[in-house]
C-alpha cells in the first residue's frame, strides 16, 4: 500500500515549489494516496535484465552546425517579463 | 456561395479557392460566422483570430501550440497573459503552406486531462451532445472540428490527447510517430511522449496536413526525417494483415456498443481483403496506464519547474523569491498539473527513484517489445480508442484516476512510439464511437491507407444529428 502521509505531501509540495492550503493538502494527501496506489502495480513486473527506455527513437547525439543565426532581441526577450530592470528580470531578494 | 462548414472537407475547400468559385477571405468568414452562431455553447475556442489575409486554407490550433502575437495560454491561468514572441515551428510550416491560423483552441491546463474540464477558463462540449465531454486534452480542437467551426486544426498527444477527443466527437486524429513532427515552441508537459498531430474531418486531409507539418527541425533535436507522405486512394485492404489484441478488445471497461462497432468495422476491414487474426498485449494493457502515469508525471515535474514567476507567465507577491516563486504556483496552476508535479516530484525523490520512476521506465521497455513481436505478424492492430462514448461534464471530475482510466487504450502505443489513427466507425447510443489503428514506427502511409479503406466502406457521417435535425 502506497499511501502518503500528510508530512510526506508537504515535503513533495516544497521540492516543487508549490505553496498549499491546509485544505489542499487533506485533498490531496487523498487523491496522491490513491493515484500512487493505481501506479504501484510496477512493482509486479518481471524485469530482471530488462534496460529502461528514456526515448522511444534509437536516435543518439544530434547535432547541429555552430554558426552564429539570430535571435530574439531584448525587447522580445522581456516582453512578456513580469517585471524588467533594464537588461535583468527582477524579483523579490532571495 | 453558401458554405457548410460541418461537412466541407480541406480538400474540398482548396479546389473552391483553386478554381476561383470561393476567395479566401470569404472561406475565413464563413468559419467565423459558425464560431459566432455555434462556439458559446461548445466553448471550442479561447480565442478567435481576425482574417490575416492571405489566400489559404483557416486552420484551428490547440492553444499549447506557440503562436506569434497571439495568446497561448495551454489552458492555465499561469500563462493567461502570455503571447508568444515567435511561432512554433509548425505554425511557421503551416504559413508556409499558406495556411491562416483561425483561433487557439481549449485544452485541459498543460494538456493534462481526458476531458478539457481541467482546464482554467472552463470545459468545452461535445457538439453530438452538450452535456458531455469532448474529450481531451484536445477537445477545443476536436469540438471545432466536428461542430463545424474549423476545416482541421492542430493537436497534441502525450498519451491520447488527439485520438481520444477524435474518438468521442466522430471525427479522423493521428498522433503521429514520436520525432516525426517538431515540438519546438510547443509548450512541453512529457517531453518523450509529446507529440504534435492533426485533427481532420477525413483521412486524406489528416495525411495531407500531416505531410504540411511533418519533417526534421534543427531546433528540435528528437526529429528525423520522415518518409514521403502518401495521400491515400485504395478502397480495398488486399494483402494487409490486421491484428486484433485481445486485451485491448475485451478488457473490463469497455462498453458493449462501443465493442459492437468496432467488431463490425474489423468484419468490414476483412470483407475489404484484410488478413485478420488475433493477438496479444496483455503487459501493455494491464502495465500501460501505470507506466504512464510514473513517466509522465515525472516529465511534467520537471517540465513545469520554468513557471516560477520569473521570466513570463503569472507572477504572484511574496516576503522572498522562494515564496513568491511558491504563491505563483500556487495561484497559477490548477489541481491536476499540481497533482501531476507532486505525483513526478516524488516518483523522483531520494529513496523512491528506483521503485517508481526507474521501474516504470522499464516497464516501458517491456510494452515496447510486446508491440514490435506483434508487428512481425502483422501491418496494423486494432482496437476501440475509447473504451466509452462520450461521458457526461462533471462524472470523473471527482476522482482522478477514473479520469485516468479514459486513456486506458491509447496510452501504450504512445509509450512505445508508435503512430495511432483514430476513425469514426459508427455510433453507440447516438454518439460516435473511434476505432483506433496502430503502426509500426513511421507507418503513418501505411494508417493512411487502411484508414481511408475502411472510412470510405463505412460510410460514417461526421455531422453530428442535431445539426442535421435543425438544419
Amino acid at each position: 500500500m502506497a499511501g502518503i502521509s500528510k508530512d510526506e505531501v508537504l515535503h513533495v509540495a516544497r521540492l516543487a515549489r508549490l505553496e498549499l492550503t491546509d485544505d489542499e493538502v487533506a485533498t490531496f494527501q487523498e487523491q496522491l494516496s490513491a493515484i500512487l496506489d493505481a501506479v504501484s502495480k510496477v512493482a509486479e513486473l518481471d524485469l530482471a535484465d530488462v534496460a529502461p527506455t528514456a526515448h522511444p527513437l534509437a536516435i543518439s547525439n544530434t547535432w547541429a552546425e555552430d554558426e552564429p543565426h539570430e535571435c530574439l532581441t531584448l525587447d522580445a526577450a522581456f516582453a512578456n517579463a513580469p517585471e524588467r530592470d533594464g537588461d535583468y528580470f527582477r524579483v523579490p531578494p532571495a | 456561395m453558401t458554405l457548410d462548414t460541418l461537412t466541407l472537407t480541406a480538400e474540398r475547400a482548396n479546389e473552391l479557392l483553386r478554381t476561383k468559385e470561393v476567395s479566401s477571405a470569404e472561406l475565413y468568414a464563413a468559419y467565423l460566422e459558425a464560431i459566432a452562431e455555434r462556439d458559446p455553447e461548445l466553448h471550442a475556442y479561447l480565442y478567435v483570430c481576425d482574417d490575416p489575409g492571405g489566400d489559404g486554407i483557416p486552420l484551428a490550433v490547440k492553444d499549447v501550440i506557440g503562436t506569434k502575437g497571439i495568446p497561448t495560454t495551454a489552458g492555465s491561468k499561469i500563462l493567461e497573459s502570455y503571447v508568444p514572441v515567435y511561432d512554433a515551428t509548425v505554425i511557421v510550416k503551416a504559413k508556409q503552406r499558406g495556411l491562416k491560423v483561425l483561433g487557439k483552441t481549449n485544452t485541459d491546463e498543460f494538456a493534462m486531462g481526458s476531458s478539457t474540464e481541467n482546464s482554467a477558463f472552463g470545459p468545452s462540449r461535445n457538439p453530438w451532445d452538450p452535456t458531455r465531454v469532448p474529450g481531451g486534452s484536445g477537445g477545443g480542437s476536436a469540438a471545432a472540428v466536428s461542430g463545424g467551426l474549423a476545416p482541421w486544426a492542430l493537436g497534441s498527444d502525450t498519451g491520447g490527447s488527439i485520438k481520444q477527443p477524435a474518438a468521442l466527437c466522430g471525427h479522423v486524429g493521428l498522433r503521429p510517430t514520436y520525432g516525426t513532427v517538431s515540438r519546438y515552441g510547443v509548450v512541453a508537459f512529457a517531453s518523450s511522449l509529446d507529440q504534435v498531430g492533426p485533427v481532420a474531418k477525413t483521412v486524406r486531409d489528416c495525411a495531407w496536413l500531416y505531410s504540411v507539418i511533418s519533417g526534421r527541425d534543427e531546433n528540435d533535436s528528437t526529429t528525423v526525417d520522415v518518409p514521403e507522405v502518401e495521400l491515400p486512394t485504395a478502397d480495398e485492404l488486399k494483402g494487409v494483415r490486421v491484428g486484433v489484441p485481445k486485451e485491448m478488445n475485451e478488457v473490463e471497461g469497455i462498453e458493449p456498443g462501443v465493442a459492437a462497432a468496432v467488431r463490425e468495422a474489423i468484419a468490414l476491414a476483412e470483407s475489404l481483403g484484410a488478413h485478420v487474426d488475433e493477438c496479444s498485449l496483455p503487459l501493455s494493457v494491464d502495465y500501460g496506464l501505470a507506466c504512464y502515469y510514473l513517466v509522465a508525471p515525472a516529465e511534467a515535474s520537471s517540465n513545469l519547474a520554468r513557471y516560477d514567476g520569473v521570466r513570463y507567465g503569472l507572477r504572484s507577491d511574496g516576503a522572498d523569491f522562494r515564496q513568491m516563486v511558491m504563491n505563483t504556483r500556487h495561484d497559477g496552476l490548477g489541481d491536476e498539473p499540481k497533482r501531476r508535479i507532486m505525483v513526478g516530484t516524488y516518483a523522483l525523490s531520494s529513496g523512491y527513484y528506483d521503485a517508481y520512476y526507474g521501474t516504470a521506465q522499464k516497464g516501458r521497455t517491456l510494452i515496447a517489445r510486446e508491440h514490435a513481436a506483434a508487428f512481425e505478424r502483422f501491418d496494423v492492430l486494432v482496437s476501440p480508442t475509447s473504451p466509452t462514448v462520450a461521458f457526461e461534464l462533471g462524472a470523473r471530475v471527482a476522482n482522478p484516476v477514473a479520469m485516468y482510466l479514459s486513456d486506458l487504450l491509447t496510452i501504450p502505443s504512445c509509450m512505445a512510439g508508435l503512430p495511432g489513427l483514430n476513425v469514426p466507425c459508427g455510433l453507440s447510443d447516438g454518439l460516435p464511437v473511434g476505432l483506433q489503428l496502430i503502426g509500426p514506427q513511421f507507418s503513418e502511409n501505411t494508417l493512411f491507407r487502411v484508414g481511408h479503406a475502411l472510412e470510405q466502406a463505412l460510410a460514417f457521417d461526421g455531422v453530428p444529428a442535431r445539426y442535421r435535425d435543425d438544419g
